[in-house]
């Protein structure tokens, strides 16, 4: 936080949140100004802080996976995703080849439906209201078809060490088939509504410029750190689970501002379609969950696992000391080190300006004050 | 004023508030629900439903709910400026209307200067905002009347300078007077570049989105209006939906011909039909633009104001005066 006394006399201090619409949560971003002019942006978190690290060391680790659900609410799935892996690669488990194929088609479901909500909220943030309504018909597709399968609608907790809970069945397919077809008839018209719209473009393009330089030293990750140019993927850089047998593209762009930052996630909106249609045309037969032991101590011994959420690179780090209860938890989330950057490249920029920079940053709070 | 016509003529006066008064409600109400109704069409889903046939008594029920709202007032604001703000954007938004004419005979009067003693009372909400934002003692309220005023002072710039196009061409301040110079001819089809820059400055001199910049709630948390709550809010917003109502009569008098359309059984008040008629398009235009488009940044506001407006206007102004003396 600063503590700098005002230099200037025209200078003042403006809150923005703890509520705030454009925070996304509770985050708040001490600004100093002057005028509309910003001088100093510094965020101060934990408003929402869980501990949910300490909860790890305090219950059995199949205790704690509801907890990684509700650190970030829009990827639960990829949270589920990265701490069964984690659990997994400590203790020498490896899942059915069917049950890694449903965990990355509800993974990318999970992802669309972070990036649909996103789109609308950046949008939102600008100051136009219609394209989240358009989203939300989108997402909610996405949504129905989870529920189904999970039980849930935003805080899964679907998978289990081995594999998943409920296998998929060919409604579920076939639902997923019908959604990706759905979702590219609509891309055209978000291209004309918002890619395409004036104002929206000369709001984000050239605004909260990076280069991948600074975004590396900021520990950048995700579709921020693509939008400087780093073909900078976990589903390519550390393959796991599936992925490598997948055709897809890591899109990126040089221009470092909020507009790459946004195209960049709306072309992963169309990867992510691909890769969903070529999982479910090879979806393999066989048990969708491994067998386990009823119950398996954790090795002593660490472990890592990174998976790439929406938001760009989700690390868990879990420490065994061979009891029922994990010794160390630590998850590293992707928001925390996005957050970072914005006192750099948002001093001396308008205070509208900050509201595009932290949409087009794509932050979930709760994630950062886990 | 002989002792004859006085107990008229304060009839008349009576009447004429009392049906300004009916106009401003009632058109609130009627935005209200069209707003609400076509943001609802554009996003995809009913808008209101619950009370009332299609949600047509919701309007009637929010009334309801804020009138009993409690007035909170902040700890450390300026309280009578806090509380008269709401009163001085609302009242002055029921003068125009005493001169606007709806037909040739619906009018309160038909002043000689019209044109500018609509102008003159509207520009008083600049001043309510202002002191809205002051006396409410919170920086969000402060940058948004401060947004508001340096706004509103730049739009009447562009806004006045077509303005003066068409009194060159019709001679007059008078309202029907320039209502009676379209009969042949609305002035859209001879000066449609003035027709846009007028629309435009009113778009922006209404704060409507995407001019929406003292309000602009994903930035300002609702600007000036941050802390009002119940009725204070409420008069605002009535006094957006007048002034954009006040807006529009302005564009249909001086662009689209006033209430001249197909001619109507006893025209001289049933041609009001066709002004109202006019209004509520160009207002559902407004609309429309409003649930679009993104809000601009405030520089852009500015720079598009005097980069383009004012010259495109002075050009026109010149062009016009040419012509009239060819």
């Amino acid at each position: 936080m600063s503590t700098t006394p005002q230099s200037s006399e025209y200078r003042y201090v403006l809150n923005m949140g703890p509520q705030h619409p454009s925070t996304h949560g509770v985050l708040r971003v001490i600004l100093e100004m002057e005028g509309e002019y910003i001088v100093d942006p510094q965020p101060v978190l934990g408003y929402g802080h869980r501990m949910h690290e300490k909860m790890a060391e305090s219950r059995s680790w199949p205790g704690f996976l509801p907890n990684a659900a509700r650190m970030d609410y829009l990827a639960a799935l990829i949270y589920n995703h990265g701490y069964v892996g984690v659990v997994e690669r400590l203790a020498g488990i490896e899942a059915t080849p069917r049950a890694e194929y449903i965990r990355v088609i509800t993974s990318e479901l999970n992802r669309l439906q972070s990036h649909l909500l996103w789109l609308g909220v950046l949008v939102l943030d600008l100051g136009a209201f219609t394209p989240i309504m358009y989203t939300f018909e989108d997402r909610e597709k996405i949504l129905d078809i989870l529920e189904d399968v999970t039980g849930s609608r935003l805080t899964y907790c679907y998978m289990r060490v081995g594999g998943v809970v409920r296998d998929i069945d060919d409604k579920f397919v076939a639902r997923t088939r019908e959604y990706i077809k759905w979702q590219r008839s609509r891309m055209p018209m978000y291209d004309k509504l918002v890619t395409g719209n004036i104002i929206f473009r000369k709001r984000v393009e050239g605004i909260g410029e990076f280069t991948p330089d600074l975004a590396r030293r900021y520990g950048l990750t995700g579709p921020v750190l693509r939008a400087a140019g780093v073909p900078y993927d976990i589903r390519r850089a550390e393959p796991y689970s599936v992925y490598p047998e997948f055709d897809f593209e890591i899109p990126t762009e040089t221009a470092g501002d909020c507009m790459a930052a946004y195209r960049v996630r709306v072309r992963e909106i169309e990867q992510s379609l691909r890769i969903l249609e070529q999982a479910l045309d090879r979806l393999p037969e066989g048990p969708f969950r491994a067998k386990t032991p009823k119950k398996i101590k954790l090795p002593a011994g660490d472990a890592s696992y990174a998976v790439e959420s929406p938001r760009g690179e989700l690390v868990y780090h879990l420490t065994g000391d061979g009891s029922e209860v994990p010794y160390r938890m630590k998850i590293r989330v992707p928001s925390f080190s996005n957050l970072s950057i914005l006192p750099e490249v948002c001093s001396g920029m308008l205070l509208s300006d900050l509201c595009a920079c932290m949409g087009s940053l794509d932050l979930v709070i709760p994630e950062i004050d886990r | 004023m002989n002792e004859t016509s006085f107990l008229p003529e304060l009839l008349r006066i009576l009447f004429t508030v009392v049906c300004a008064i009916v106009i401003v409600f009632g058109n609130a109400l009627v935005m209200g629900y069209l707003e609400r109704k076509f943001a609802g069409r554009f996003q995809r889903r009913p808008g209101p439903m619950e009370v009332g046939w299609q949600g047509i008594l919701q309007l009637a029920v929010d009334g309801v709910k804020l009138v009993g709202k409690q007035l909170l007032v902040p700890k450390h604001a300026d309280k009578p400026l806090y509380l008269i703000a709401p009163i001085l954007s609302f009242a002055p938004a029921l003068l125009p209307l005493l001169v606007i004419p709806f037909s040739p005979k619906l009018q309160g009067r038909d002043l000689d200067i019209g044109l500018i003693f609509i102008l003159a009372v509207v520009a008083i909400n600049v001043l309510a905002i202002l002191v809205a934002g002051w006396g409410s003692n919170n920086k969000y309220s402060m940058l948004g009347a401060m947004r508001s005023v340096a706004q509103n002072v730049a739009y009447e710039i562009p806004m006045l300078l077509t303005l003066l196009s068409v009194i060159l061409v019709t001679n007059t301040f008078s309202l029907q007077g320039i209502i009676a110079a379209q009969e042949k001819i609305w002035f859209i089809f001879v000066m449609p570049v003035a027709f846009l820059i007028f629309f435009v400055a009113t778009v922006a001199e209404t704060n409507r989105a995407p001019f929406d910049l003292p309000e602009a709630e994903s930035e300002l948390t609702a600007g000036f209006m941050t802390e009002y709550s119940g009725m204070g809010f409420s008069l605002f917003f009535m006094a957006e939906y007048t002034y954009m109502f006040i807006a529009c009569s302005l564009t249909v008098i001086l662009f689209l011909g006033g209430w001249h359309g197909p001619p109507l059984p006893f025209a001289e008040y049933t041609s009001a039909l066709w002004f109202f008629l006019k209004v509520y398009v160009l207002l559902i235009l407004m609309i429309w633009i409003r649930w679009t488009f993104p809000r601009v940044r405030f520089d852009q506001l500015l720079n598009f104001c005097w980069k383009y407006l004012v010259p495109f206007s002075l050009v026109h102004l010149m062009v016009t005066a040419v012509v009239l003396k060819i």
